[in-house]
């Protein structure tokens, strides 16, 4: 175990030696003491490592991670998991705004909510969060599942592409292209899955919970609206 | 970009460090806004006066400036310099003629009036800005704080936060208004006096005018949301009061933080770590198009 103090050590010594670890085979763990919501925590690290951080942090915390596995005890600014590619981001607190934008892969997990746009234009990457989500979230989401264990705000998914959203609570509106569906066996598999990474399989009912995707009809032209133009 | 802090004390017997709290929480401020910095602090009252402050030149002789205006208003007035602003000390009934004397000068700007808020607001390293006004040393039961990356107006100190456009009121703006132009005009005809040509002292003029319509605080920022066009997080200090405002899109950041002893704001978490009891307290981000408002009893 290595330990860090970001109260008298510095943030770029801690990134520097989460950078230096090899691709495979490290193992390792970092404990990060006194955060303090400084901004870029563990940024880039592409290694089997597993890091925990003690406290609140500041923003883009775990940004473009591969294979790490990083526990916040508390919460998290804004942009965490932006652009995570694998591995795990656990956030025991609240998330701000952006949580997981533009995340590729891995599962960014949030016990508290999360505001804004949470998973905008994300590309492949889960996201849990067990408590709401503000307002656009899911904005132009590509591909990757979302679920949401309470409410979602205004313009939900809106300009959706193929993520899918399963939200358990009140959605406030959809956004433009976004609609409810149907959910099948699949579904509820895929759900399962999901709930089980989240720790919580078998004490939620996935029939609780409703599919929003896009309804595919945004960026076809139709001919019908050619006097629009 | 630009950071803002607030403090708004409940425990009394933390009003002696709410100079000190509020120059720590903008010392982490720095990097969203190296432009220039500005404080505005509500401390004593003084029986029967209204506090007057003024900036200087930098070379301003403000004990002749004090005693020039006390000839021309016919009383006697006291004044305080903090660096290059002072605070002038003037009869209650002799404000308007006193603002008046003031506003026909060219080598100072009236900042502020008001029975308690006092503001400092200087271009330069928000560090250095507070250190040279002596904000440490201040007490006060609230108090708003502003560093700048200057967007819709030059870095001057006009530019500079807070504004004040109403006796004991005051705004700190991060964002970025659209329609201030033709806003500045309506307000103008209206009356309320806005004295340079920044954005945010349009909104600080728009909620103004709305509580002299006798609205609360917290009506005029409702209507502040249908009326004023652009980004913005606002943190508006009354006499007795302090309160925050996101717009409906919300992309400029907030968190605030309660405990038994205060109520703050600041644009990032990391400013609200030097707070007594920061660990156990109640964060939160306050929601876009809500209004959120603390008053003293």
């Amino acid at each position: 175990m290595t330990t860090f103090d970001l109260e008298t050590q510095d943030l770029r010594a801690l990134n520097a030696a989460l950078h230096k670890l090899p691709l495979a085979g490290s193992n390792q763990a970092f404990r990060v003491l006194n955060p303090n919501g400084e901004h870029s925590i563990a940024v880039g690290v592409d290694a089997d490592v597993e890091i925990t951080i003690d406290g609140p942090v500041g923003y883009f915390c775990g940004g473009m991670c591969r294979q790490a596995r990083i526990t916040i005890e508390g919460n998290a600014g804004q942009g965490v998991g932006e652009n995570m590619e694998s591995g795990l981001i656990h956030v025991k607190g609240d998330a701000s705004q952006s949580a997981g934008a533009t995340g590729r892969g891995g599962l960014l997990l949030i016990e508290g909510n999360a505001s804004a746009r949470c998973g905008i234009s994300m590309k492949g990457v889960d996201i849990v969060v067990k408590g709401d989500i503000g307002h656009l979230s899911g904005f132009m989401a590509q591909t990757g599942r979302m679920v949401v264990f309470g409410e979602a705000g205004e313009s939900l998914g809106d300009s959706l592409y193929e993520a899918r959203l399963y939200v358990r609570g009140p959605v406030t509106s959809l956004g433009a292209d976004c609609i409810a569906k149907e959910m099948r066996d699949e579904h509820r598999a895929e759900l399962y899955d999901l709930l089980k990474a989240a720790g919580e399989a078998g004490k939620i009912d996935v029939g609780d919970f409703t599919r929003y995707g896009s309804a595919r009809t945004l960026y076809n032209f139709h001919v019908d609206n050619a006097g629009a133009y | 970009m630009c950071g803002i802090a607030g403090l708004f004390i409940k425990d009394k017997a933390l009003e002696p460090q709410l100079g000190a709290l509020l120059a720590r929480m903008t010392s982490t401020l720095c990097g969203r806004g190296p432009d220039s910095a500005g404080f505005a602090i509500y401390g004593a009252e003084r029986p029967g006066a209204i506090k007057i402050t003024v900036q200087g030149t930098g070379t301003t002789d403000f004990a002749a400036l004090a005693a020039a205006l006390g000839q021309a208003i016919g009383a006697e007035v006291p004044f305080a310099q903090h660096w290059t602003h002072a605070v002038l000390a003037v009869p209650r009934e002799k404000t308007e003629i006193a603002e008046s004397w003031i506003d026909a000068r060219s080598d100072i700007a009236l900042v502020s009036k008001g029975a308690r808020l006092e503001i400092f607001k200087e271009v330069g390293y928000p560090d250095d800005v507070a250190a040279n006004f002596g904000i440490p040393a201040m007490a006060g039961t609230h108090g708003i704080a502003h560093t700048r990356m200057a967007t819709e107006s030059a870095v001057t100190t006009d530019g500079a936060h807070p504004f004040s456009t109403g006796a004991d009121q005051c705004l700190v703006h991060n964002g970025s208004l659209s329609n201030h132009a033709s806003l500045r005009r309506e307000l103008l005809a209206d009356g309320i006096r806005i004295r340079t040509q920044n954005d945010s002292e349009v909104a600080a003029g728009y909620i103004s005018r709305e509580l002299r319509a006798g609205k609360s605080l917290g009506q005029a920022l409702e209507d502040s949301l249908c009326d004023l066009d652009g980004f913005f997080t606002f943190v508006i200090g009354t006499e007795d009061g302090f309160g925050v405002l996101r717009d409906p899109i919300a992309c400029k950041p907030a968190v605030m933080a309660e405990t038994d002893q205060y109520v703050a704001f600041a644009s990032e978490y990391k400013s609200l770590t030097g707070l007594p009891g920061i660990k156990t307290a109640r964060v939160w981000e306050p929601k876009p198009a809500q209004s959120y408002f603390w008053e003293h009893a």
